[in-house]
């Protein structure tokens, strides 16, 4: 479990990197927090001629508030968002699932961008980003470009960035008046990969009546699956139990899982639409209790 | 009392097998079959052996005739025919095996020119499994082994026809999986060779370096006397590390045929396939039983997957697992019939309660279809079938390891009793029907558990007192992490009238101590405490003798306190251990000379510590997922030398016993390969994992008769229930829904799973009628 060669680069500033990966294409691999890469390097699953190590990048970290938004930069670390009062108050669906993600210890060093690029189908941050409707700001040779998250997340480990370019930032919607929030996934053991995880977001109007929401599951397939249909039973009306389980069906029939070690396709149909239900429900009380 | 131990491991300062350095090293990397099953065409090397800082490659070929490794334990000899080779001469049997060796200046250059070996591999049919080993047609792995059946075990005791005649007879399969120990440590080996002396040097042995040690001259063809093993820390052994893998053999080998030390550290993926699995085996049971749950008669039938080989255990598990499975009940009928059988899959040995892990399963998930049969409450079914205290010693027909199985010493029922009382157990049933009224599935599941101890047939203890007054206690146990130094210690202080701190144990070292059998099977108190004991009590009477000389007194008048010896009343006639080792040579007319006393403590025949495992459960039925709200062992120890390793004993056996029960599986897909090769996906409960309270209440109500310290072992009690306790819990908890519990790991795809085939209750079995439902 020893990495091949590879050749290590250490680039001190954006403009360096974006050179470096220019020069070396899709040879090249970006080193964020390793904590997903350094494992595949380790089993010799990938063999990138250059590793490019963004550590000594400045200015790629950072959370900041900007008009109706948060911007995170790639390299913040997840511990870091975790523990932001900030991302707390503006943005609580992405506090709720970042102790979600893996140990104390990952997340030391995991940084948000690096989960978002590595875009593994059973992350907790795509699904909170493509429920947000977050928009990604990548940075190539021809300058920045803002991806949304719908076209963001291409497949399997794949994501819109391309071999030359470089995620600096996620911005994130704020959380409106009268929204809640919830992420609740089922894992083997406490810090695994979700076996499916699901992401919601409800607002109401004054009047109790749900005006948005949006449900993203996570697990269940190449990328975070959005789950308009389900939204659109809840959407006009008055949070129930049975526009929960409506919703909940709505989602299970939507999910077109894989099986693997941990979890059949139809287990992860299943409590898809369980999460949905458990997750709507909790977030709605919270959209309740933030309108009173 | 804390642990010896811990001040150097703890501040970083114990020394593993991947801390050896020393000049010239090479680093080892082991080519391992990518197939499960092939010939092997060729293996050509040129491309490695070109690459900078590579510098051997290392085939059967180069190896000559080496013979293939031997048993350690089982001398059946129906198993030799399929021993493994240390290296694949032209045929491989599991992903993993290995086929070379690169030897280079790094363990990346190593790794690197592992990918330059070019082999060609001609694929053959496959056994996938054990129960598709002995389908008509199926390819056969050993020439030697037709059929692929390496053995048969058969025990049978009382009258096989009461079966038929009990007027209930439930009958059920069941299936234990494949799953192993994972030390936190993986094996690693360090070897160098002196061409000036011919000696050999080996660090980082394990578990049995004194059988290891002669096993490796002999393949070697090297006088024992020339090889030196040396432990250093073992970072857990749980059973598989220590045994003599092929690496064993190829390390040492080649620091000796290069004249360079070399150094071999086995990676965590490279454990996961290389290192002995354990456990698989499948059930076809049947029990008759009285209207009032009394058991009348078992029947046992099951196949135990071997693996590609057989290894050092040779058929150990599944014998442990028919000599054990009657456990603490009085069962006048028991039949059992092993059938153990090759696949292409790794091979396997013992892990942790092997064989009692498996067969308390497969007992008391059935003891538990009576109760639910019979409309019994489970303890009671449990109360009544114990084997009362007045019976012992009890045998049990059947056998083990050379023995016939005869329980020393055992109150069942009170440690059950303990157990239910340790729980709340009727508060706890209170609770179960509270929560179920609000639509919460709590379980609560019991696990009684006869564990078997103080394997034979002797260990060595050797006590000494050096010329500067420092008392060493050498053992020819082995420490896997158990604490051992510290008892060991205790023992001899105790004896000695010196305090722990004041004496040095040395074990695992060949040059200073010659004998020993080793650290496994829950023989450290039975059986390594009780020969330092006899060493340090032999040793007393010398340093007395000598010291009675000097002091111009009678031996009985003397006392030692803080490493001197004086006489009683008068502190001022005293003299210190160093002058009285001193002047212990000669010593005194007709005293063996020195102050030094060795002890071999004969054990033949093994111990039987037994309790109770309680574990009260929730299931989310919605998502399959299983919390332990709360878990009780009782287990009695005879003694516990020292309680807190015995409590670190019990629960950390409790987590791997957990790990079985929620998590662990080693998976093989259909093409034989093994898909759970890191910890992504093969399972280990962590901290979080475990229970939110844990009870361990160490018993002492019966010691045993075989040993002066009474002390039974404590090695793997924690364990062996709790797969059975816990596929209780969950199957009690889930009963509305009417689910059958026949397999492990319970986890949340399979629990949903079983929801979801469950049907109404079973209709209650009318005698003569045998249903034998389909596995799932």
């Amino acid at each position: 479990m020893k990495p091949p060669p590879f050749e290590y680069f250490a680039p001190a500033s954006v403009k360096e990197t974006l050179d470096l990966l220019r020069e070396h294409g899709d040879q090249a691999k970006l080193l964020a927090g390793g904590q997903s890469l350094v494992p595949m390097l380790n089993f010799r699953l990938v063999r990138p001629g250059a590793l490019i190590d963004l550590n000594g990048v400045p200015g790629l970290d950072g959370i900041r508030e900007e008009p109706g938004m948060l911007r995170i930069g790639a390299m913040t670390r997840q511990r870091a968002v975790e523990r932001s009062a900030v991302v707390r108050e503006r943005c609580p669906l992405l506090a709720e699932a970042m102790p979600q993600i893996g140990h104390v210890q990952i997340r030391n060093r995991g940084t948000i961008g690096g989960s978002l690029v590595h875009a593994d189908p059973a992350a907790e941050l795509p699904a909170v980003v493509a429920a947000l409707g977050g928009e990604l700001i990548v940075r190539g040779a021809a300058g920045e470009r803002t991806i949304a998250a719908a076209d963001f997340f291409v497949g399997y480990l794949t994501t819109a960035v391309a071999a030359d370019e470089l995620l600096v930032a996620v911005r994130l919607p704020v959380a409106p008046p009268r929204a809640g929030h919830a992420f609740v996934e089922v894992s083997r053991r406490h810090g695994d990969f979700a076996l499916v995880g699901v992401a919601v977001t409800v607002t109401l109007d004054g009047s109790g009546v749900c005006t948005s929401a949006a449900i993203a599951v996570t697990g269940v397939g190449p990328a975070p699956v959005v789950a308009a249909d389900a939204v659109a039973a809840l959407v006009g009306q008055r949070p129930a139990t049975t526009a929960f389980e409506e919703a909940a069906r709505r989602v299970s029939a939507q999910l077109e899982p894989h099986s693997d070690l941990h979890a059949s396709a139809e287990y992860r149909k299943q409590v898809g639409g369980v999460l949905t239900r458990r997750a709507l429900a909790l977030a709605s009380e919270r959209a309740a209790g933030a309108s009173r | 009392m804390r642990r010896k131990e811990d001040p150097r491991l703890l501040t970083g300062r114990g020394k593993y097998a991947a801390d050896v350095r020393l000049p010239g090293m090479r680093h080892a990397a082991v080519l391992r079959s990518p197939y499960p099953h092939a010939r092997l065409r060729a293996i050509r090397r040129d491309g490695a052996l070109a690459m900078p800082g590579v510098f051997a490659v290392v085939t059967a070929a180069d190896l000559g005739d080496v013979a293939r490794i031997p048993l350690r334990m089982g001398q059946r000899s129906p198993a030799n025919p399929a021993l493994q080779p240390p290296l694949a001469r032209d045929r491989v049997r599991y992903v993993g095996e290995p086929i070379a060796v690169v030897l280079a200046d790094s363990r990346y250059l190593a790794e690197d020119a592992l990918e330059r070996l070019d082999v060609e591999y001609e694929a053959l049919p496959i056994v996938p499994d054990a129960l598709r080993a002995l389908e008509p047609g199926a390819a056969v792995l050993h020439d030697e082994a037709p059929g692929n059946i390496v053995d048969r075990l058969v025990t049978t005791t009382g009258d096989a026809a009461a079966l038929a005649a009990a007027p209930v007879r439930l009958a059920e399969r069941f299936t234990v999986q494949r799953h192993t120990g994972v030390p936190m440590e993986t094996r690693g080996l360090t070897a160098a060779y002196d061409a000036a002396t011919r000696v050999i040097t080996l660090w980082g042995v394990a578990k049995v370096p004194h059988f290891n040690r002669r096993v490796l001259a002999d393949l070697l063809g090297h006088p024992e006397h020339l090889i030196h093993f040396i432990e250093l820390e073992v970072g857990g052994g749980f059973g598989v590390r220590g045994e003599f893998y092929p690496e064993d053999f190829v390390v040492p080998w080649a620091a000796r045929r290069f004249g360079h030390p070399v150094q071999w550290v086995e990676d965590r993926r490279e454990h996961l396939m290389a290192t002995n699995h354990s456990r698989q085996q499948f059930h076809e049971v049947e029990i008759g039983v009285e209207r009032d749950g009394r058991i009348l008669a078992l029947r046992d039938r099951f196949v135990v997957d071997l693996g590609a080989y057989i290894r050092t255990h040779g058929v150990v598990v599944p014998e442990l697992t028919a000599a054990l499975m009657p456990g603490p009940y009085r069962i006048a009928s028991y039949s059992s019939e092993a059938l153990c059988v090759l696949s292409n899959k790794t091979p396997t040995g013992t892990y942790r309660g092997p064989g009692r892990y498996e067969c308390t399963f497969v007992r008391e998930r059935l003891v538990d279809l009576v109760a639910r049969e019979l409309g019994l409450d489970p303890a009671d079914v449990r109360r009544r079938n114990f084997i009362p205290p007045e019976a012992m010693p009890y045998d049990v027909g059947g056998g083990s390891l050379g023995q016939k199985t005869v329980y020393d010493v055992g109150d069942y029922r009170s440690a059950f009793e303990s157990a239910l009382d340790a729980l709340g157990y009727e508060a706890a049933r209170a609770e179960q029907t509270a929560a179920r009224a609000h639509g919460r599935h709590v379980g609560i599941g019991i696990g009684c558990v006869v564990e078997k101890a103080g394997l034979g047939p002797w260990e060595y203890a050797r006590a000494e007192v050096d010329a500067t007054g420092h008392v060493v206690l050498y053992s020819g146990v082995a420490s896997v992490g158990q604490g051992i130094e510290t008892t060991l210690a205790q023992v001899a202080a105790a004896e000695l009238g010196v305090s722990v701190d004041d004496i040095t144990v040395v074990h695992g070292d060949s040059a200073s101590v010659p004998y020993g059998v080793g650290g496994f099977a829950s023989r450290g108190a039975s059986v390594a405490l009780p020969a330092a004991l006899y060493a340090a009590r032999k040793l007393r009477d010398k340093i007395v003798r000598v010291a009675a000389m000097l002091l111009e007194a009678a031996p009985e008048d003397l006392v030692i306190d803080g490493r001197r010896v004086a006489v009683r009343g008068m502190p001022d006639r005293s003299v210190a251990f160093r002058d009285v080792a001193r002047a212990a040579i000669p010593g005194p007319p007709g005293m063996d000379p020195g102050l030094t006393a060795s002890h071999f403590f004969e054990a033949p025949k093994m111990t039987y510590p037994y309790g109770t495992h309680l574990a009260m459960v929730e299931v989310d039925a919605e998502t399959g997922q299983v919390k332990i709200l709360k878990y009780v062992i009782t287990y009695d120890v005879g003694k516990a030398i020292n309680p807190m390793i015995v409590d670190g004993q019990l629960v950390g056996a409790l987590a791997q016993g957990i790990g079985g029960a929620l998590y662990e599986e080693l998976v093989y897909d259909d093409a034989g390969q093994l898909l759970t090769t890191s910890f992504m996906d093969y399972l280990l409960p962590t901290a979080m994992e475990m229970p939110v309270t844990t009870v361990a209440r160490i018993l002492e109500e019966t010691p045993t008769p075989l040993n002066p310290l009474g002390a039974k072992g404590v090695g793997e009690g924690g364990s062996s229930g709790a797969g059975a306790a816990i596929a209780n819990a969950v199957a009690d908890a889930l009963a509305p829904f009417g689910v059958m519990v026949r397999s492990l790991p319970l986890s949340p795809d399979r629990v949903l799973a079983l929801i979801r085939m469950g049907g109404p209750e079973m209709a209650p079995h009318t005698p003569n009628a045998r249903s034998v439902p389909g596995n799932p």
